[in-house]
């Protein structure tokens, strides 16, 4: 179900990788809070408008998979592109589905060809649960693809995300996998005058603090920054001041900013959709206990989804995944305000 | 998942909801335009309200440079076709009925005929048309193939020796690697397997650039980073060897249609074995490039045997040529023992890839005369005397010879003293290589990226201090 962008593979020149654009000054995003906002978009508008003005400004960077032609994408991501850009350029395909592209040929390509094949692509669509659609439909694989070097992934969460990270991975010379969410196509953020420009772009590797606080790092990505963000707001009546970060980058990780907010609230609860055991919670973790070991004042904590095959009945649904509750539960205990209880074994 | 049509999305998005495959079972009539439409029935050819070429209901709707879908299905017509009881207009084309429940056969009886042009002697098979080679060209070949074959049996005792890890050899299928090689341009583009070093041969690769490759030192193209055999050249137009069964066959329908994006007078010929059509990348790859209508040529080097795997154990088609039609691709049987024949369908094949823009299917003929790998003893799962018989009364390369020779071209001593040669070639390339310092240890660390990413510089950083503090746990000879 993924759509795939991508430069085209130029074979046979000596030296180089021919057919990169020139990157043009990009506006890299560094602020942490939106500018005065006056224009709300939702994310697929986000997103089709990153890949219509990268598809404008580079010619060799074409559109293909299931149904983004002619249904204008599965999820009317692509709505437009086929009317605008012609069959060339965005093309539909048959069907074929399978992972082991992905990990042992875009990621690995380049290495093993010692730099002669780069793979400049994007693999992009929906991650992730959605809402009532069974097992096969909902697992994140955020954690899957976050383990091999060779890929970078990406996760958004917002509008903003969704524009400035499709636009940095589409002119990424590397392979990237992007992880989009369902339930946030049709979700709309605000959006800046900055944000709408055509050079706006976001940094891969690069994590976002949503909001500051002091008492305890909550990492998230993408839906569940919006459950950290609800989460947040009912600590602070608490008197418990969250820093919810929004991971945006899950390869490469950005370790540094995690580590830094742990080092100031000391703390640390990690929330994703996906299967407990390895996921991107484990990694940062790992990464926060080996780093500032001295700086925990509590166990670290992870909020993940149930270690089992998405059920597809509403209220086992709703069990097997993270809520704003799980989240506030675990920020308490890491602040000791609650009696630990043991979490599923 | 529901059925979709690959017509009916720009319909179902009008309506706003999928139809169902039973809505659209409606004979033929003469209705209106939108009548028709509502109906979800396409017509193609002979409808009068829109040529094939606006079924797809919008302007930019168009495939690109798609043929008629329809034509090609479309049965021989007659007055009693337009009879409205004996056919019908699916999605896909017309198709006639028929009252006698009949299952096509798993199997047409009769096999495939195999092209060939010379016979086990060597001798142009009376009545056969073929291109002739000449003389220069046909030199060129034969002496690729003892260089090929000689370079096998070097390496593989070089392996036997622990000199190196690996390798594999091509012993048995010589013509198809150097006479395929020798019908393509230098512009065409190639995706191995890993059985197919002769065309790398033929392009120029040296047999320096090909030790260097195994032994894995400094002067690897490569960089240390792959085993033995895994040869890659950008120059050549050779796509790096990967070990993955059939992974480069879906991935030459997409370099062939960058060729198709930008015009290019050139073709991908892509190569596997007969273990490698069971790999569901086989399927993906030849729909595809149906689909995509590019410019790729699929040699499958049939040698009967798939490590351990007999063809019989492999699949019950008549072998690998029946599949091309499966997916409408035009598909020939040629024996692959039989350099000119081979020379003759790529050569045809390449010119009809190209001027059409359509992939071909040749399944080649041929047999593995040597172990799959060094790390396979054949004589385990197979009789002794099949091996020796395919090594001496089948063999490509002194059928080739015979022919060669016959024409003058070619002689006994030109022969001893040309083995002679290339062994003393390879046996110097060998040693150079051998000596050859290996690649530095920063080789590991790039490439895994465009840029090196933070993670991977501070660990070459802090490998680098390490070595630098305990020297005598690390192996002198390798450079930093």
């Amino acid at each position: 179900m993924f759509g795939i962008i991508s430069h085209k593979l130029v074979a046979s020149t000596a030296g180089g990788s021919p057919g990169q654009p020139i990157l043009r000054a990009a506006v890299l995003a560094m602020m942490s809070n939106y500018s005065t906002a006056t224009k709300q978009i939702m994310v697929r508008e986000a997103l089709n408008s990153a890949l219509d003005e990268e598809m404008a400004a580079d010619p060799t960077v074409f559109l293909m998979g299931e149904e983004v032609g002619e249904y204008e994408g599965a999820y009317k991501v692509s709505k437009g592109l086929l009317r605008k850009y012609g069959p060339q350029r965005v093309v539909d395909t048959p069907i074929t589905e399978a992972i082991d592209h992905i990990i042992n040929s875009a990621a690995k390509t380049n290495y093993m060809s010692a730099g002669n094949i780069n793979v400049p692509i994007v693999f992009r669509g929906p991650n992730g649960p959605a809402a009532g659609v069974g097992a096969q439909h909902s697992q994140c694989y955020a954690a899957w693809y976050s383990s091999c070097p060779g890929l970078k992934v990406l996760a958004p969460y917002s509008s903003e995300d969704a524009r400035g990270l499709l636009k940095t991975a589409i002119r990424d010379p590397d392979p990237v996998v992007f992880l989009e969410n369902e339930l946030l196509y049709g979700e709309s953020f605000p959006v800046s005058d900055e944000v709408l420009d055509s050079s706006f772009c976001l940094p891969i590797g690069k994590a976002k603090i949503e909001k500051e606080g002091k008492d305890v790092t909550i990492t998230a990505f993408s839906r569940m920054v919006g459950y950290a963000l609800k989460a947040a707001e009912i600590l602070e009546k608490e008197d418990l001041e969250a820093e919810v970060i929004n991971l945006r980058s899950i390869r490469p990780l950005d370790r540094s900013l995690i580590n830094n907010s742990v080092r100031k609230t000391n703390r640390l609860v990690t929330v994703e959709e996906g299967f407990p055991q390895h996921g991107v919670g484990a990694e940062i973790c790992a990464s926060v206990v080996e780093e500032n070991f001295n700086y925990l004042d509590a166990p670290v904590e992870r909020i993940s989804g149930a270690d089992a095959p998405m059920p597809y009945a509403a209220n086992l649904e709703r069990l097997a995944l993270p809520q704003v509750e799980d989240v506030v539960r675990a920020a308490r205990r890491a602040c000791y305000r609650s009696v630990p209880t043991a979490t599923t074994a | 998942m529901a059925f979709w049509l690959s017509k009916s999305r720009s319909i179902s998005s009008l309506l706003g909801k999928r139809i169902g495959l039973l809505t659209i079972l409606h004979e033929r009539n003469k209705g209106s335009f939108l009548h028709s439409r509502r109906d979800g029935v396409f017509r193609y050819k002979n409808s009068p309200e829109f040529s094939t070429k606006s079924a797809t209901f919008s302007a930019t709707g168009q495939r690109f440079k798609s043929s008629k879908t329809g034509e090609q299905v479309e049965l021989p017509s007659s007055d009693e076709d337009d009879d409205e009881n004996q056919a019908v207009d699916f999605p896909g084309g017309r198709v006639a009925f028929t009252s006698r429940m009949n299952f096509t056969s798993e199997s047409s009886g009769k096999r495939i005929p195999c092209f060939r042009v010379l016979d086990d002697n060597g001798y142009p098979i009376a009545g056969s048309i073929f291109e002739q080679v000449n003389k220069e060209v046909a030199v060129r070949m034969y002496s690729g193939m003892v260089t090929l074959q000689i370079m096998d049996t070097i390496l593989y005792e070089t392996q036997r020796q622990g000199r190196i890890s690996f390798y594999l050899t091509s012993t048995g299928e010589e013509a198809i690697n150097l006479a395929s090689a020798a019908a393509l341009s230098p512009d065409d583009v190639v995706l191995p397997q890993y059985r197919e070093p002769g065309v790398l041969l033929w392009r120029g690769f040296t047999l320096q650039e090909f030790a260097n490759q195994c032994f894995g030192n400094k002067a690897d193209y490569g960089k240390g980073r792959q085993m033995p055999i895994h040869y890659g050249s950008q120059k050549h137009n050779y796509f790096t060897v990967s070990s993955p069964i059939a992974t480069q066959l879906p991935q030459a329908a997409g370099v062939a249609y960058s060729l198709k994006m930008d015009k290019k007078d050139a073709c991908v010929v892509t190569y596997m074995g007969d273990g490698g059509t069971s790999e569901g990348d086989f399927h993906a790859a030849l729909n595809f490039a149906a689909v995509t209508e590019v410019p790729v040529i699929f040699i499958c080097r049939n040698n009967g045997w798939a490590i351990s795997t007999p063809i019989t154990e492999q699949f019950r088609s008549d072998g690998v040529v029946v599949r091309g039609q499966a997916y409408g691709i035009r598909s020939i049987r040629v024996d692959g023992n039989d350099a000119l024949a081979v020379y003759n369908s790529v050569r045809t094949a390449r010119q009809t890839a190209i001027n059409e823009q359509r992939p071909i299917l040749i399944e080649a003929l041929t047999y593995r005369v040597g172990h799959h790998s060094t790390s396979d003893d054949s004589t385990k799962y197979r009789a002794v005397d099949e091996i020796e018989h395919w090594k001496t009364a089948q063999n490509p390369v002194s059928r080739f010879r015979k022919w060669v020779q016959g024409n003058g071209w070619w002689t006994d001593e030109d022969e001893s003293e040309f083995r002679s040669n290339i062994r003393k070639q390879l046996m110097e390339a060998i040693q150079l290589a051998a000596r050859k310092e290996k690649p530095p240890i920063a080789n590991l660390f790039t490439d895994v990226y465009e840029e090196n990413p933070p993670n991977l510089v501070e660990q070459e950083r802090s490998l680098g201090e390490t070595i630098k503090k305990h020297p005598q746990d690390y192996p002198s000879d390798v450079p930093l």
